[in-house]
């Protein structure tokens, strides 16, 4: 079996005397959609934090294509080139238009002349039908636009592993089919892609591996069909009954 | 419970912290030493050294200019007092809706454009001779209230645009939360929008604070005996240079401990709105 693009093992984060994760053991295999869900407060959005290095993390390992990144002596800018994070919140830069703020990294970090990161950038809004809205500014686009274009810029430069932390909790119910149908191609293209989500059933239907995340613990993780139907854990039941109950899956 | 690997690295790292401290000593010690040698090898060095750096005139001058000093922190804190009620007073004015108020927005606007355009020091001339020079009964003419009256008159307008900027700077979902639970628009100013806009403007204002503290100094040109005219008189009495180094080197001793406040003051405030 050849080398998974994200191990992370043991993993520890602890903010002052709250241990928010405790001991985390996890692999994303290449093409492999791994989707986490729990409660919130549950770990998830730190556990990808500490994936793209924004976290310092207080034990424990972090391989990203075998390459030890939480190494101090590594240097994480170059790590976090190789991963695109889209953000709950869009993290549009505000002050850039559309094209910018997805030509911004390809321009500046990786080095294409400004054209051709245009033209990359021009055809990836294309795919996603937002060509025609390439000069105006994040603050005139819906939320599904502004979340849809920041998912281009994470892909603008063509990164190995895709981390999406809670990406549809922003927005309005009638916006969340189009930022989730965009997140099906991804994965239906092969991408890697690590997310935290909170749409249970669009997890089940999209998911290779589903990961339980209770208190800092990697509780249980599986096939979709077998967490959702048949959860192991007596807390994953519980946390799925209330899910059910409050009509969400 | 910590593994083999995280002591490692936390070995590594503190190992990286005790090289960035040495490097910084070294560096610093370097650059102190070139400025030394630059400094002192100057053709007019032993010179200077002597007309402003003679210890002899610097002990001398030193009482007379602390007591000078004494003058211009009484003048500073009674000036910030009057300062930042005077400028709460023009920024409220200013944010003012509607049109009845047009003449009092008008008036504070005005205020604002012309003491922030005049220059200091024909405020201080203008107020502290053209205003005995009236005549009036009950104007006063002590030179240390009247350098204070005009350092009030510039200093609240600067401190009101910058409340002002605080104050617009507080998202309007404030204001329509405020209204919505009842409260008048007075009330809301008072209880939702000045203590958020206060904090967010704690930094800039006592950056103002610190140029306040040594426009303090500024007095003396209307023959107040502070720090600055006490020096000015040594520097005669001695006939060198070093009392005015001495005055010099108080007033950034007084800014000092203001700018700290304001540094930490900046940082909390940055954790404070979650930028952690």
């Amino acid at each position: 079996m050849s080398e998974p693009v994200l191990r992370v093992s043991g993993l520890v984060k602890r903010y002052g005397p709250d241990t928010v994760l405790d001991g985390i053991d996890l692999e994303v295999a290449e093409h492999e959609v791994v989707v986490l869900i729990g409660a919130s407060g549950s770990g998830k959005s730190t556990l990808l934090r500490c994936v793209n290095l924004q976290e310092e993390i207080d034990d424990g390992q972090i391989l990203l294509e075998g390459e030890d990144v939480s190494d101090p002596r590594v240097d994480a800018d170059l790590v976090r080139r190789r991963m695109g994070v889209v953000f709950q919140a869009f993290n549009l830069f505000p002050h850039l238009c559309v094209l910018d703020n997805v030509a911004l990294a390809p321009r500046v970090v990786h080095g294409r002349p400004r054209e051709e990161a245009e033209r990359t950038a021009l055809a990836l809004l294309d795919r996603v039908g937002l060509a025609d809205r390439a000069s105006a500014y994040p603050d005139r686009l819906s939320g599904g636009q502004q979340q849809r274009v920041a998912i281009v810029r994470a892909l603008a430069y063509d990164p190995r592993l895709l981390l999406l932390d809670e990406i549809t909790s922003a927005l309005d119910p009638e916006l969340v089919g189009e930022v989730l149908t965009l997140v099906r191609e991804l994965a239906g293209q092969g991408r890697t892609i690590l997310m935290a989500t909170h749409e249970m059933g669009f997890a089940r239907r999209i998911a290779d591996r589903v990961c339980f995340l209770d208190a800092g613990r990697l509780l249980e993780s599986g096939p979709p069909e077998q967490l959702f139907t048949e959860p192991a854990h007596a807390r994953t039941q519980q946390f799925l009954a209330r899910i059910v109950a409050a009509g969400r899956l | 419970m910590t593994s083999d690997l995280q002591r490692e690295r936390l070995a590594y790292k503190r190992s990286r912290s005790r090289r960035s401290t040495a490097v910084a000593l070294c560096s610093t010690l370097v650059f102190a030493l070139v400025a030394w040698f630059t400094v002192t090898s100057a053709p007019g060095w032993p010179r200077v050294r002597d007309s402003f750096f003679d210890p002899g005139s610097a002990l001398s001058s030193l009482p007379d200019v602390l007591s000078g000093l004494w003058l211009n922190v009484r003048v500073l804190v009674v000036c910030e007092v009057a300062i930042l009620l005077l400028g709460v007073g023009i920024a409220a004015l200013r944010t003012l809706r509607g049109p009845v108020w047009f003449p009092l927005r008008a008036v504070a606007t005005g205020y604002v454009d012309l003491f922030r355009g005049l220059p200091l020091i024909i405020c201080l001339y203008l107020v502290g001779f053209g205003l005995p020079g009236l005549r009036l009964t009950g104007i006063p003419n002590d030179p240390v209230l009247l350098g204070g009256i005009a350092l009030v008159l510039v200093y609240a307008a600067y401190v009101a645009e910058v409340l002002r900027a605080g104050i617009d700077s507080v998202h309007p979902s404030q204001l329509a939360a405020a209204r919505s639970i009842g409260l008048t628009h007075a009330k809301t100013m008072r209880i939702v929008v000045l203590p958020q806009a206060v904090r967010r403007v704690l930094p800039p204002l006592l950056n103002d604070f610190v140029a306040l503290q040594k426009d303090c100094g500024l007095i003396s040109v209307l023959g107040a005996v502070d720090a600055v005219r006490a020096a000015q008189i040594d520097v005669a009495r001695f006939y060198d240079f070093t009392p005015y180094v001495v005055a010099g080197l108080l007033f950034v001793v007084l800014a000092v401990p203001c700018a700290r406040l304001a540094d930490a003051a900046g940082r909390r405030l940055a954790t404070r709105e979650g930028a952690r």
